[in-house]
């Protein structure tokens, strides 16, 4: 049974003609708006206790699709559902509440954690507003949290800035967990780490899940890190969904034209003294993506279809995914 | 005889809340034509050492004592001239964050035809000619096209590539960079690497590589010295000290990344967090996080030689024989 299901989803960003643009049209300048497929017809289902790890360069939409599933903002087509019910709904309608089961933790705890609020009361006072404790129990409450992410209690009267950063990254974790979810939406939340503090935010998720049987959405555009973490790997591209595969099946064999590169791309600590090879060009802008497949331009297979033809996600073993033309050849 | 040499140096800051000793005994050389990673996690001092090699240490910072010699000669008091003369002619630095590199306000044909006539003596025909050609040769396309972009019309990776282009106008006889791919995507590193690993190959420039990421060293460098607190604690051949770490800490770093084949099975971890450097701790810097700690570490260790070419800097190294962690 899947907890969060994505079916169609699409998010475009229009930038309005401003002023001066809307009265040269009306002398035939012919301007149009500029519009953005942040994220372009993206399915997916995940399923309860696993972690999924997806992945993709910058401006692949990655970050976008986690603020959808999160309900923070609303997709332009497609339905997200949690437990079978729309997030639409549940944001607009009397059960908001059930939005609590998904929480959503920041690359940048700078940027996310309030600077002027007390840590007790950035984790404190999402459970005492929704009744999840008692005003009287919120000191306790905040100190089993820190306590669950590795802190010590008594930091609970001080301000983010006199935290380090791996200490920052703990204390947003515990405000997810502090309205008792059951999904977490983890975007970059490890990359801003330093690498040996990156290990050890790496085990207190892989301990929290095993304790609290947690459902993750781990964004990354670190393969080692989303490898090690996750059960089934997706990867974007462009806005688009081109491979899902479980991950050891994924790294055993890369199905996708782009995963192949991203995953020969990866610097690997066993790969000793070698010369580096790269992919051609750069990754195109999504102002005007190019058209069928939108990694033509780069792939060293690519052939007239993946040109005009934009190649359906379609599945190539049981469990797998993948969106290339390559697979319907005989 | 090395392109570059470095004996004890020591970089502090005297700030308002004590001295913070961002380097403090940094010894290494390199060669001509080798790659040295230099490793480490923020505040080691890493960028510092990077810094002080080029001159660029304002107050409150102050080199206070140690020895660089670029080509035999010596860097530490030497005049700004001197060090003008030397910066972009014979030692080049490309940095993180390559606006640093690049003026937004010039476009990129002023900025790197400036850099040429710096140095030397050409015609504004030839300086243009040689700038066209150093885009080239880090693979941007439609150079000419380029060559009047501003830098905010460049993409990231682009961005990079045009101050690596600038770093090796003169074929420096070394290049120091300072976590140059970083910020970019995984494919965009890949052909940064690449790049400035065959052109440092076809000058014969030497390159010191600072990153916080041993992958990359382990792919890049012919030698790796690790940092710590300010210090060197580990250096050797790459090959030797990934396969087995002496210094504790080494071992620490590599056992905390995540690889291939290791799914789902804990890190290792290094307990706690790096110190701060205005409060280190007496002794061995890392022995309230290290495993073997003992009374011994209440007194530093000096770096001690090992076979192989290797150093380090520990009362408990990881001699017995084995595979890290």
């Amino acid at each position: 049974m899947s907890i969060v299901a994505l079916a169609g989803v699409s998010k475009r960003f229009v930038k309005p003609l401003d002023l001066a643009a809307r009265a040269a049209n009306l002398f035939g300048a012919g301007m149009h708006e500029v519009v953005i497929n942040a994220v372009d017809n993206v399915s997916l289902a995940i399923d309860a206790g696993e972690v999924v790890g997806l992945v993709g360069e910058s401006g692949c939409g990655k970050s976008t699709l986690g603020r959808i599933i999160a309900g923070i903002m609303p997709p332009s087509a497609g339905e997200v559902t949690f437990r079978g019910r729309k997030i639409a709904d549940l944001v607009a309608g009397p059960g908001r509440d059930a939005l609590l089961k998904i929480q959503m933790i920041f690359q940048d705890p700078m940027a996310s954690l309030n600077p002027r609020m007390r840590v007790k009361d950035i984790i404190g006072e999402a459970p005492v507003v929704h009744g999840i404790v008692a005003r009287a129990e919120r000191d306790a409450y905040v100190d089993a949290l820190l306590a669950r992410v590795g802190l010590d209690g008594a930091y609970k009267s001080r301000y983010p800035h006199q935290f380090s950063g791996g200490q920052r990254a703990r204390i947003g974790i515990a405000r997810a967990l502090a309205v008792k979810p059951d999904f977490l939406v983890c975007d970059e939340s490890v990359a801003a780490l330093d690498v040996s503090i990156k290990a050890q935010v790496l085990n207190l998720f892989m301990q929290l899940r095993a304790d609290l049987r947690l459902t993750y959405l781990f964004i990354s555009h670190d393969l080692g890190v989303v490898e090690h973490i996750s059960d089934r790997i997706v990867i974007m591209y462009l806005g688009r969904i081109v491979e899902i595969a479980p991950t050891e099946e994924l790294f055993r064999a890369p199905n996708h034209p782009y995963t192949q590169a991203l995953l020969a791309n990866v610097p690997q600590l066993e790969a000793r003294k070698h010369r580096f090879a790269a992919i051609k060009g750069e990754i195109p802008s999504p102002l005007g993506p190019p058209a069928g497949c939108h990694f033509h331009p780069r792939c060293p297979f690519a052939f007239a279809r993946c040109r005009s033809e934009r190649p359906a996600l379609k599945e190539i073993a049981p469990g797998r995914m993948s969106a290339c033309h390559l697979n319907d050849a005989p | 005889m090395s392109v570059l040499a470095v004996e004890n140096l020591q970089t502090h800051f005297f700030t308002r809340a004590g001295v913070v000793r961002a380097v403090d005994g940094v010894s290494f050389s390199i060669a001509p034509g080798e790659v040295l990673g230099l490793v480490g996690e923020s505040g080691s001092g890493k960028t510092v050492t990077g810094w002080s090699i080029l001159g660029l240490i304002d107050p409150p910072g102050r080199i206070v004592e140690g020895s660089i010699k670029l080509a035999g000669e010596e860097l530490v008091g030497a005049t700004q001239e001197r060090l003008r003369a030397h910066r972009g002619r014979d030692v080049a630095m490309i940095f993180q964050d390559p606006m640093m590199t690049l003026n937004p306000v010039l476009r990129i044909d002023t900025q790197m035809i400036e850099a040429i006539t710096a140095h030397e003596t050409v015609s504004q025909g030839a300086a243009r000619a040689r700038a066209r050609a150093a885009l080239d040769a880090v693979g941007i396309a439609s150079a000419d096209e380029r060559l009047h972009a501003y830098p905010h019309q460049l993409s990231g990776g682009m961005r990079q590539r045009v101050a690596i282009a600038i770093a090796l106008l003169h074929k420096p006889q070394l290049l120091i960079a300072d976590e140059p791919t970083t910020a970019l995507d995984v494919t965009i590193q890949a052909q940064i690497l690449s790049e400035v690993q065959s052109l440092c190959a076809e000058s014969g420039t030497a390159l010191i590589w600072i990153t916080h990421d041993l992958a990359v060293v382990a792919g890049l460098a012919d030698r790796v010295a690790v940092m710590y607190a300010g210090r060197i604690v580990e250096q050797g051949p790459v090959d030797a000290v990934f396969a087995q770490p002496l210094h504790p800490y080494t071992r620490g770093l590599i056992g905390s990344i995540p690889r291939r084949g290791r799914h789902g099975a804990p890190l290792t971890q290094i307990p706690g967090m790096p110190p701060s450097l205005a409060k280190l701790p007496p002794g061995c810097a890392f022995a309230p996080r290290c495993p073997r700690a003992d009374a011994a570490c209440a007194a530093a260790p000096a770096m001690t030689d090992h076979d192989g070419g290797r150093a380090t800097r520990c009362w408990h190294p990881h001699l017995e024989t084995g595979a890290a962690a």
